[in-house]
């Protein structure tokens, strides 16, 4: 499929082509769908919301509710007032949520729909509750989305009501629910009583019950997410998802924030670690010591399987980041990283770990999956990791291919299995190793087919 | 449990006939979803881009913000039989400063570029809901962009908000026309086409359909001038003009092109289905009558039975394990639909639900008298009435698209993909069985039976 892009690097300033992001509202309609039993509202043409769902659905093989405010040329010339008070209308007494959060989309943030004002003019019904961030579709990537509706979450509910709960606030970042669970089930381990927002976890990864239910148990409780004013302090995993809801926490509601990468291999996961034991003043206890070397072990007992080759990563910012250094104290050379999203912060990350490391790569933010062929064209590697998008490349260049990040959609589980955390960090060492081993068994001659590897 | 008791809303129930007795007797549809409702429903954007997607050889730039070209990446699942630059997403990717000071440069500078680095004949630029509110003139973009290079630089009129999917289905076969009209050169006379040529409308080759199609009429004498979309090239679709017969596969996309032609080119068209065998040999046989030579009706019947002979036994296997079984239909478009009822009659199987996203007045009307009493039909419906439905009249297999597959399945309802993500091709006499094999897959797992271990476990 791939077989027309050309070795010559072209500079291109009007064309992309095979992009390696997607738009703000799906971020913004995931991060909500975090929040327990609420209904994100897509305020737009009724397209935007179908692509989201679809895209949601397709990723994570799960129902993906979400309502829009189906903008007609009418709308488009009226502006969208009256179909959001429809709307609100509508959500509350058809789907009855406890809360609806609201994003917008390119156009109607180009036609200047005041959403504020709309809400403040809507009958809210008693014990609802009604948030709205700003996400055109113009600017940032599906990662702002997400970050966006964060922070939408902390200018509408955190309150410091001036009851300190003594608890821990998470967010998370733009990961799997799978990721959330595994953080939540470290912050039992340490003792630390969290509250994280948004959590997907068991809405995005709901079990099969015979059920159809359109709020699953899982997500955030609004009440949860008020009180997170009152918290010690707040944890954001991840720069680009999770720092601007932080600190606009801590603006709000003065609860202090610390910014940690995406807890994805063994620095990150003890930078996470030990930030919470010092905040919960207790030791870490065994079983995280435990895991931490049994991860160590494992590096040690399979590292000649991946040592010292060079590794091409694309995704989303917050995931590289943590990915690069993992991959880098695995011994492995991240030779190109590249996302879609902009931001100058992921190159200067990614260029000090590379300077650290003494590794010669090559690091692109707001690039597309075009760039990165033509750079793993000029110069080959060893492995490529990415999403769905990616395999194209990794079938024209019959490179081993890792799937890993946003969106998977020709796979299952991957959003049930968690990357971070130590037990995260041995399943990327199991993938890794396993791609690369699959290979060398498929192409090794019967003589050389060994049974110990 | 809130959601399945829940009334229907006063605005939706004239778009739903719930069976016997109910005094809708024309359903509304064909119109905008209400807004605030979980609607299945696509745009104009969408609806143009699937319908041109599948030409294999054009360049398609989407012109806006990331999203609506990451959306539509490849998503159809057509196949191509050789070029496939179509698989590849070009957009102009519009950011905030393009919004304020306009996109035609960018634009101007994306078409460049592609020109520069492929040797593009033809171009399509689809308009999305932006580029139509910031005034992009993507017209003059596209006309001084033909003049500067000597190829063809379409623009698809797709601004999201400007109607629904049906209204980019027109957009889509404006386009087609506009690139039949490239030739210069006036459509043959009727007696210089050749007698058994025929255009192939509304088949976007999922799964390779659109070539097990070309094998019967090829077998049958029938030669197709031009495939649209599926595995089409444009060069191809420009002799449009000269087949003697379109035949319409997906009726709500492309009947407003067979018109078209037909009061431009004077070609007859007839609407056919490849869906279920039923309709599948009632579409060769008219197909034959019309433009078949004088052999065609003992081709026909060659066909049928060495197609048949392969079938039967197949089918009788899993009609005989699928009897009785009740099935819910949520598709796209009306015609696909009559042809489901149709297929699950054939298995034994009874419709208890219809309902379709884009179905036109006739097609309901149609789909009434086939049906019995009792079935719902609805239009335009959202996950809770296909919740409300299927539970009620207890379906055990749901047919539609990816938004319904998880909801099927939390239900403890079996599911048939009859989208773009269908596995295997589903039309023909080879189809029916991959039908057939699917959904006694799907009802008949053998995972369905830890579910009720465990809700009644759950229950106690």
């Amino acid at each position: 499929m791939l077989n027309a892009t050309p070795k010559e690097y072209v500079k291109r300033s009007g064309l992309v082509i095979n992009p390696a992001k997607t738009c703000q509202p799906v971020g913004a309609m995931y991060a909500a769908l975090g929040i327990h039993r609420c209904m994100p509202h897509s305020h737009g043409s009724q397209g935007c919301c179908s692509y989201h769902r679809t895209f949601l659905t397709r990723n994570f093989r799960d129902p993906v509710m979400a309502s829009t405010s189906s903008f007609t040329e009418g709308t488009a010339v009226f502006g969208g007032g009256a179909n959001l008070k429809t709307s609100i209308k509508n959500i509350f007494s058809i789907y009855d949520p406890d809360i609806i959060a609201i994003h917008t989309t390119c156009l109607s943030e180009t036609i200047g729909d005041d959403i504020p004002t709309y809400i403040a003019q809507t009958q809210i019904p008693e014990g609802k509750t009604i948030i709205h961030v700003n996400t055109p579709s113009y600017v940032g990537s599906h990662v702002t989305g997400f970050s966006n509706m964060v922070k939408g979450m902390v200018k509408y509910l955190c309150t410091n009501s001036k009851n300190p709960n003594g608890k821990l606030n998470i967010i998370p970042g733009f990961v799997n629910p799978g990721d959330m669970r595994e953080i939540k089930r470290i912050m039992k381990l340490l003792d630390m009583e969290i509250i994280m927002f948004p959590d997907t976890s068991g809405v995005l990864d709901a079990p099969m019950t015979g059920r159809f239910e359109m709020y699953p148990a899982g997500g955030a409780k609004v009440e949860d997410i008020r009180d997170a004013g009152n918290s010690i302090s707040t944890l954001a995993l991840g720069y680009f998802a999770s720092a601007d809801g932080a600190n606009e926490l801590e603006k709000k509601c003065k609860v202090p924030c610390k910014i940690l990468k995406t807890p994805i291999g063994i620095k990150a996961t003890d930078d996470m670690i030990m930030a919470v034991s010092r905040a919960a003043g207790k030791a870490v206890p065994y079983e995280l010591e435990e895991e931490r070397g049994q991860l160590l072990d494992i590096i040690l007992d399979s590292q000649h399987q991946y040592q010292g080759k060079t590794v091409a990563l694309t995704g989303d910012p917050d995931f590289l980041i943590g990915l690069t250094e993992f991959i880098l104290s695995m011994g492995m050379i991240p030779q190109y990283v590249l996302t879609g999203t902009p931001g100058e912060y992921f190159e200067k990350e990614i260029n000090m770990m590379f300077k650290e490391a003494g590794v010669e790569g090559k690091v692109k933010a707001a690039g597309d999956l075009f760039t990165l062929h033509q750079w793993m064209k000029e110069n080959p590697v060893d492995l490529l990791i990415g999403g769905t998008h990616s395999k194209f490349i990794a079938k024209a260049e019959d490179v081993p291919f890792v799937r890993l990040g946003f969106p998977i959609l020709d796979r299952s589980v991957h959003s049930y299995m968690p990357i971070t955390g130590y037990r995260g960090g041995m399943r990327i060492v199991e993938l890794i190793s396993g791609a690369l081993l699959d290979r060398r068994d498929r192409d090794a001659a019967d003589e050389d087919l060994e049974m110990l590897l | 449990m809130k959601v399945t008791q829940m009334e229907i809303l006063e605005e939706r129930k004239k778009s739903i006939r719930c069976g016997k007795g109910d005094c809708v007797q024309t359903l509304k549809c064909d119109n905008d979803s209400i807004a605030g409702s979980v609607s299945q429903r696509a745009c104009v954007y969408c609806g143009a881009r699937v319908v041109l997607n599948p030409i294999t050889d054009a360049f398609h730039i989407v012109h806006g913000p990331i999203g609506c070209a990451s959306y539509t990446w490849d998503i159809r699942g057509s196949l191509s039989s050789g070029p496939e630059i179509y698989r590849n997403s070009f957009s102009t990717d519009l950011e905030e400063k393009d919004v304020i000071f306009g996109g035609e440069k960018k634009l101007t500078g994306a078409i460049d570029e592609i020109v520069r680095k492929y040797s593009a004949k033809v171009i399509f630029v689809y308009a999305t809901c932006i580029a139509g509110v910031i005034g992009d003139d993507i017209g003059a973009v596209c006309r001084n962009a033909e003049k500067k290079y000597g190829i063809r630089v379409i623009p698809v009129q797709s601004s999201g908000f400007a109607g629904n999917k049906s209204t980019g289905y027109k957009a889509a076969c404006d386009v087609l026309m506009k690139l039949m009209e490239s030739s210069g050169q006036l459509p043959k006379p009727d007696r210089e086409k050749s007698p058994g040529s025929v255009n192939y409308l509304g088949d976007f080759n999922l799964a390779g359909e659109a070539w097990i199609v070309s094998r019967y009429l090829k077998s049958i004498g029938v030669e197709i001038v031009s495939k649209i979309t599926g595995d089409s090239r444009c060069e191809e679709i420009m002799k449009a003009p000269d087949a003697r017969l379109n035949i319409v596969q997906c009726a709500g996309s492309m009947s407003y092109l067979a018109k078209m032609m037909e009061e431009k080119y004077g070609i007859p068209y007839i609407k056919v289905s490849f869906f279920g065998l039923e309709d599948t040999k009632l579409s060769l046989i008219r197909i034959a009558q019309a433009v078949g030579g004088h052999d065609a009706a003992e081709k026909l019947l060659k066909l049928f039975e060495k197609e048949e002979k392969y079938i039967s036994g197949k089918l009788a296997y899993h009609r005989s394990r699928l009897k009785g079984k009740k099935a819910a239909i949520y598709v796209g478009g009306g015609f696909k639909a009559i042809s489901l009822v149709k297929q699950f009659a054939d298995l034994g199987i009874k419709t208890v639900m219809v309902g379709t996203q884009t179905g036109k007045a006739e097609d309901y009307e149609t789909l009434r008298n086939m049906v019995e009493e009792d079935t719902v039909i609805l239009d335009d419906a959202n996950p809770s009435e296909l919740e409300k439905f299927m539970k009620e009249r207890g379906a055990d297999i749901l047919v539609g698209g990816v938004k319904e597959r998880p909801l099927a399945y939390k239900l403890g309802v079996a599911f048939c993909d009859h989208n773009h993500e269908r596995k295997h091709p589903l039309c023909g006499f080879e189809g029916a069985v991959n039908f057939a094999q699917e959904i006694d897959m799907s009802i008949n797992s053998p995972v369905w039976a830890w579910l009720s271990k465990n809700s009644k476990g759950a229950t106690t």
